[in-house]
């Protein structure tokens, strides 16, 4: 379910406005905090619950890992390198915490440098292959893609 | 022009009882706006709900000398330094405005109450100005640069935004014209034409709380104080803990800590907090 955003926790820095893949996280024309503008588009990717520095914004999380009325709160830090969750049952009985290591990529790493690619031919333009569509999963290419016929092998555990 | 008391002259025109009715109409707007905004946004009954949910969670209970203590650092941090910004700039800025309304403010009241004709009036009339030009540069930076519309969602600095504005725009167009007409004194009709500005504005700062978010000088720092008591009371609003990754029980709690990121995790820098919001 959408995020929502404790009016008194926000400061208005703007980093969920800046964030938001969607585009839903703005500021509130009246009381200058951050809001979700349109909840039914929220895909609750929890950019902008991790982004927030003052944990201002939560989402009521899904029935699908645990009954309705829990409380699902996250606390990222990257300087640290960890992401730590807090899932907490409406009876208050059920109490979890989890700590794990940062395993995305570093900030800033992964940023497409698209003025440096040259445009797209007009072939391009009407395929159905999206810009950088990976070439592991082109099935015209090869046929089925496995780690093995592209010369891949599983690691185990956490890399960067 | 500094040490100049410009309510001396103004004496002249205005008789000193009715700026002082001024200054107290004023301050009775601003508490009357206060109280009503806390009624229509129920902020009083938000913050005692608030605190009853932090109770039931609150895995012990907070004594009354430390109750007092995080009193204490909410004034000593967050309303006395705006410990609360992350951001420097923004934090700067708010220190800028609100130390300068602050001494603005107080330096008005005692020079038009207890100096209203003296000419001399020690150190204050430098307070005023000094007061104001701070309050104007915080201002106007704000409003040009850190302001979340423009930084964050790209609106022109141009462009007033909705109610959220009314505040800041009374804040430095008060100090602005305040400024104006005391370094126009005996100038004639431009220095009547800015003390006419600067009594509109200061009435539009003061008379639009109910409107504005002047408010939140009062309840954020309530917010700060319902903060500081979840994290001692370990309630935490539901937030997980705040782990410090070297300690050998906690890394034998979650065995991934050391396998991955070795005993003694290096800082991996500040990630996305490191750059400004400013991607639109």
């Amino acid at each position: 379910m959408p995020t929502f955003v404790y009016m008194t926790r926000c400061d208005g820095c703007g980093h969920c406005v800046d964030i938001c893949p969607s585009d839903i996280m703005h500021i509130d024309t009246v009381t200058r905090r951050a809001y979700n503008i349109e909840p039914n588009m929220c895909w609750e990717c929890y950019s902008c619950v991790k982004a927030c520095p003052h944990q201002a914004i939560d989402v009521r999380g899904y029935a699908d890992f645990a009954p309705l009325g829990h409380s699902v709160r996250v606390l990222r830090d990257p300087e640290k390198g960890v992401i730590a969750w807090r899932i907490k049952f409406r009876n208050g009985k059920k109490d979890m915490d989890l700590l794990a290591p940062i395993t995305t990529k570093p900030w800033g790493t992964c940023i497409p440098q698209l003025s440096s690619v040259p445009a797209p031919s007009a072939e391009m333009r009407k395929s159905q292959l999206l810009f950088n569509e990976p070439k592991y999963i082109r099935m015209d290419d090869g046929g089925l893609h496995t780690l093995e016929s592209n010369g891949l092998k599983m690691k185990a555990g956490v890399y960067y | 022009m500094f040490s100049t008391n410009p309510f001396v002259e103004l004496s002249t025109m205005i008789s000193p009882m009715v700026m002082q009715g001024y200054i107290v109409l004023m301050a009775a707007l601003v508490f009357l706006g206060t109280v009503l905004d806390m009624l229509h946004k129920g902020s009083a009954t938000y913050f005692f709900e608030n605190s009853r949910k932090a109770r039931l969670n609150a895995k012990r209970e907070l004594g009354g000398g430390e109750k007092i203590g995080l009193a204490v650092a909410v004034v000593a941090n967050e309303v006395l330094t705006s410990a609360e910004f992350k951001s420097t700039r923004r934090r700067l800025s708010h220190l800028m405005t609100m130390w300068g309304f602050v001494l603005f403010a107080v330096s008005t009241a005692v020079l038009i109450f207890a100096h209203p004709t003296n000419p001399e009036a020690g150190i204050w009339p430098v307070l005023w100005h000094l007061g104001a030009l701070s309050l104007a540069i915080g201002g106007y930076w704000f409003w040009f640069f850190i302001r979340v519309d423009v930084s964050a969602e790209g609106v022109k600095w141009y462009n007033f935004n909705g109610r959220g504005d009314i505040f800041i725009v009374g804040l430095i167009t008060t100090a602005t014209f305040a400024l104006l007409w005391s370094g126009t004194l005996g100038g004639g009709a431009l220095n009547t034409l800015f003390l006419v500005l600067f009594i509109l504005c200061a009435t539009v700062l003061f008379g639009s709380v109910y409107w504005s978010k002047f408010a939140h000088m009062f309840f954020k720092p309530a917010a700060a104080y319902q903060k500081r008591c979840t994290k001692a009371d370990g309630s935490r609003e539901n937030l997980p803990e705040d782990y410090e990754l070297t300690d050998p029980v906690l890394q034998k709690r979650y065995p991934d800590i050391p396998t991955y990121m070795g005993t003694n995790p290096p800082n991996m820098g500040k990630g996305f907090s490191a750059e400004r919001p400013n991607h639109y």
